[in-house]
C-alpha cells in the first residue's frame, strides 16, 4: 500500500512538474549589509523586503504563488557579499534583491549577470549601470541623475561660487565626487578643498578644521550616514556656518536621529523619503512604524520597492521565468494608479537606471521638509 | 595659524580621553602584568549601559552613576576575578590572548543585544562657543579637555600623597615586601582594576557623544590608548597622559597635512621610531615597575 502511494506521488510529479511547482514559492535571495559600516542601510533594506513579502503573500502572492526571501550578512565588506552572491546565486534564486553598497554592487553585479539572474540592487555610484549588464537595476536615482540637480540647485539658489567637497573614499564616494567636480565646472563654481575621507572614520575634527580654513561658500558632504552624522556634529562643533548640501545620505532619518540639533539646516536632494507629499509613500510609513517601531530611510523605502519591481516584472510576463525578469523591466512604466506598491510612477530604461520625481529637502527642527519637488521627467 | 590652533584644541581633547585609558591600561600592567587588549571595547561598553538604563526611562545622569557602577562592577571586579585571576597563572601571554578573546566577546554580546546600528549618545557638555583669547573654542572640546584632566590630576594626587596611593605604588613595585610591611596588596590590586573601570566608564561618557555609540568603536580607542602607553612609557602612568596628549594631537595633524588615509599609520611610525631610540618610552624608567 504504501509503495503504491510512494509510486503515485513520483507519477504525479513526472506528470505534472508543471503543476506542481505553481504552487512553490518563489525563492529570492537579499544579500545586504546587515552588520559593519552599512548596517543602518542594509538593515533598513532588509525590513522594506520583508513588510512587501509580507503583503503581497497576504494578497495570495505573484500569480498564485508566494515569495520566500532569504536574506544573507555581507558585513558591510565587498569581498563577503561576493562570497555570499555566489552562495546566493548557486541556490538558482529566481531574482537577488541587493547589496546597497556600490562597491559591493560593482564586485557582485558579474556574477549575477553570469547566472542572467536578476539583480536589484540599493547602490548609487553613476558608474554601476554603464558597463552594460543588462541584468542589473537600481531601486533609486544613479548620481548621474541626481548630481546635477544637487549642482543645479548650489548654483542658483545659494548662488555658491566656491563649494568644499568631502566624500567618503569608496566607490559610492568617489563616483558622486567625480560627477559633482565635472558639474561645479560647468557653473564655474570653485573647488575650495577636496577632502576624501574613511568608511567608518570616527574624528572628523581636521577634515572641518581645513574646511574652515578653506572658507568656501558652501560645503559638498558625500559620506555614508553614519561619518555624516559625525561629520554633523564636528561641523556644529567648529562653528561653520556655510551651507551643507548633500545627497540623501547627509539628510536620512539615521542622519538626523545621530546626529540631533547638529542636523538641522542640512540640505540634500533626496530621490526617496517618508516625508514626501505621497499619500501611498505616507501610508507605507505608517505600515513600517507599526510593525518595526522606528521611521525608515530611503533604504527602508528601495527594499520595499524592490519586492514590487519583482510583483510587476513577473506580472506584466504573465509566468515565473528568471531569465525573463531583466527583459520584462527593461522600459517598463509602473504607474502607482495601478500597483500601489511601488509608490510612485516609475520608469525603468535600458541601463536598468530609473525616472521618477524627486525632492529637495532640509532639515527643520529635527524633520525633513520638503522644499521643492522635482518632477519625473518623462 | 587660526588652522592649527582649531586641531591642537580639537586634537588634545581626544588625546586627553586617550590618556584616560592609557592611564588605566598602564595601572593594569603596573599591578598586574594585564596587557587588556580588550581596554578600547570596556571604553565601549559603558556608553550602551547608560542607553540601556535611558531606555529603560532612567533620566540621563541617575543612567551615568548606573552606568560606571556597573562598569566597575562588571569590568572592574568581574574582569579580575573571572578572567584576570584564572588566567595569570599561567603567564602573561595566555593572559593577553585571553583579553582578545574578551574583546571579540564584547563586541559581538553589544552587535547582538544591542544593534549593529551607531546609536547617538547625548553630550554632557552643552554644545556651543567661548571665546578665548579672541577666539571661538567649542565647549565640548574645552569640556572635554577639562574633565579628562581633572580625572587624570584627581588620579596623581591619589597615587602620590595619600596612603593608599603609596599601598597601591608598594604594591606594584615589590609585592613581596609590601606584603611583609603589611600593605594588603590584593586589595590594592583589586583598587587599580575598579579606578582603571572607572577611567573607562568616564572615557566612554565622553568620548562617545562624538564618536556615537557603536559596537566596533572600541577598535580604534584601544589601539590609540595601546600606543600612546607605549610611546609614553609603559610603567608610567605620567607616561601614558603625555603619549595620549601626544597621539591625540599627531593624529588630528598627519589627518590635516598628511592625508586622511594614512593617518592611523603616523602614530605607529611614532611608535615604531620611539621604541628604537627609546625602548622604555617617553617618560618611562628601564626597569622599574612603579604607578
Amino acid at each position: 500500500m504504501k509503495s503504491k502511494i510512494i509510486a503515485g506521488l513520483m507519477l504525479a510529479a513526472l506528470s505534472g512538474g508543471a503543476a506542481f511547482a505553481q504552487g512553490a514559492p518563489i525563492k529570492i535571495a537579499d544579500v545586504a549589509e546587515l552588520s559593519g559600516g552599512g548596517a543602518t542601510v542594509g538593515n533598513n533594506w532588509k525590513n522594506g523586503i520583508d513588510l512587501a513579502v509580507e503583503e503581497v503573500n497576504a494578497k495570495g502572492g505573484v500569480l498564485g504563488r508566494k515569495l520566500e526571501v532569504s536574506h544573507a550578512d555581507s558585513q558591510s565588506n565587498p569581498g563577503i557579499a561576493r562570497a555570499q552572491v555566489q552562495k546566493a546565486l548557486d541556490g538558482e534564486p529566481y531574482v537577488l534583491l541587493g547589496p546597497g553598497y556600490s562597491g559591493s554592487v560593482k564586485v557582485t553585479a558579474p556574477l549575477a549577470a553570469e547566472a542572467e539572474i536578476t539583480q536589484i540592487m540599493g547602490g548609487e555610484a553613476a558608474e554601476l549601470t554603464q558597463g552594460g549588464n543588462k541584468y542589473l537595476f537600481r531601486t533609486s536615482f544613479g548620481q548621474q541623475s541626481s548630481m546635477p540637480k544637487v549642482a543645479k540647485y548650489i548654483n542658483d539658489e545659494l548662488k555658491a561660487k566656491s563649494v568644499a567637497i568631502v566624500w567618503v573614499n569608496n566607490d559610492f564616494g568617489k563616483g558622486g565626487r567625480d560627477v559633482i567636480t565635472k558639474e561645479f565646472a560647468k557653473y564655474n563654481i570653485k573647488v575650495a578643498a577636496d577632502l576624501s575621507t574613511e568608511a567608518g572614520q570616527a574624528d572628523f575634527a581636521a577634515d572641518v578644521s581645513k574646511i574652515k580654513a578653506a572658507a568656501p561658500d558652501a560645503v559638498f558632504v558625500y559620506v555614508n550616514e553614519e561619518e555624516s552624522a559625525r561629520m554633523l556634529k564636528e561641523l556644529k562643533r567648529q562653528g561653520v556656518t556655510a551651507p551643507l548640501i548633500g545627497e540623501t545620505t547627509l539628510v536620512g532619518q539615521k542622519v538626523v536621529e545621530l546626529a540631533g540639533d547638529a542636523a538641522n539646516g542640512a540640505r540634500g536632494h533626496v530621490g526617496l523619503t517618508t516625508d514626501a507629499p505621497v499619500d501611498l509613500v505616507k501610508a507605507f510609513r505608517e505600515k513600517f512604524v507599526k510593525k518595526y517601531n522606528y521611521v525608515p530611510d530611503h533604504n527602508g523605502i528601495k527594499g520595499y520597492l524592490a519586492i514590487y519591481m519583482v510583483k510587476a516584472a513577473t506580472e506584466k510576463m504573465g509566468k515565473v521565468d528568471p531569465k525573463g525578469v531583466a527583459n520584462a523591466l527593461h522600459g517598463l512604466t509602473i504607474k502607482a494608479a495601478q500597483e500601489p506598491g511601488i509608490l510612485m510612477d516609475v520608469t525603468f530604461d535600458e541601463k536598468g537606471d530609473i525616472d521618477r520625481q524627486g525632492f529637495l529637502v532640509e532639515i527643520v527642527d529635527g524633520k525633513q521638509v520638503i522644499k521643492q519637488v522635482l518632477p519625473k521627467l518623462n | 595659524m587660526s588652522n592649527l590652533l582649531d586641531l591642537l584644541v580639537a586634537g588634545l581633547a581626544t588625546g586627553a580621553i586617550y590618556a584616560i585609558v592609557a592611564v588605566g591600561f598602564t595601572l593594569l600592567w603596573q599591578t598586574s602584568q594585564t596587557i587588556n587588549f580588550a581596554q578600547g571595547e570596556f571604553v565601549m561598553l559603558p556608553a550602551f549601559l547608560m542607553l540601556a538604563a535611558m531606555h529603560a526611562g532612567v533620566p540621563f545622569w541617575l543612567a551615568i552613576i548606573f552606568g560606571i557602577l556597573l562598569s566597575m562592577l562588571l569590568l572592574g571586579l568581574g574582569f579580575k576575578m573571572l578572567l584576570v585571576d584564572p588566567m595569570l597563572r599561567h603567564g602573561v601571554l595566555p593572559l593577553a590572548i585571553a583579553t582578545m578573546a574578551l574583546a571579540i566577546g564584547i563586541k559581538e554580546a553589544v552587535k547582538q543585544f544591542f544593534s549593529a546600528e551607531a546609536s547617538p549618545f547625548p553630550s554632557i557638555v552643552p554644545a556651543g562657543d567661548i571665546s578665548v583669547f579672541g577666539r571661538l573654542v567649542s565647549l565640548q572640546s574645552l569640556g572635554v579637555l577639562a574633565l579628562a584632566i581633572s580625572a587624570v590630576v584627581a588620579l596623581t594626587l591619589l597615587l602620590n600623597r595619600t596612603s593608599l596611593g603609596h599601598q597601591m605604588q608598594a604594591a606594584a613595585q615589590n609585592p613581596t615586601v609590601a606584603r611583609i610591611i603589611g600593605v594588603p596588596v590584593e586589595r590594592m590590586i583589586l583598587l587599580t582594576f575598579l579606578i582603571n573601570a572607572f577611567l573607562v566608564a568616564l572615557a566612554s561618557l565622553l568620548i562617545t557623544p562624538i564618536y556615537l555609540a557603536k559596537f566596533s568603536s572600541g577598535e580604534v580607542l584601544g589601539q590609540a590608548a595601546f600606543i600612546a602607553a607605549i610611546v609614553g612609557g609603559f610603567n608610567q602612568v605620567r607616561g601614558a597622559i603625555a603619549g595620549g596628549l601626544l597621539i591625540g594631537v599627531v593624529d588630528n595633524l598627519a589627518a590635516a597635512y598628511v592625508s586622511t588615509q594614512y593617518r592611523a599609520a603616523v602614530p605607529m611610525l611614532l611608535l615604531i621610531v620611539i621604541i628604537l631610540f627609546r625602548p622604555q618610552g617617553l617618560l618611562g624608567r628601564p626597569e622599574e615597575r612603579t604607578v
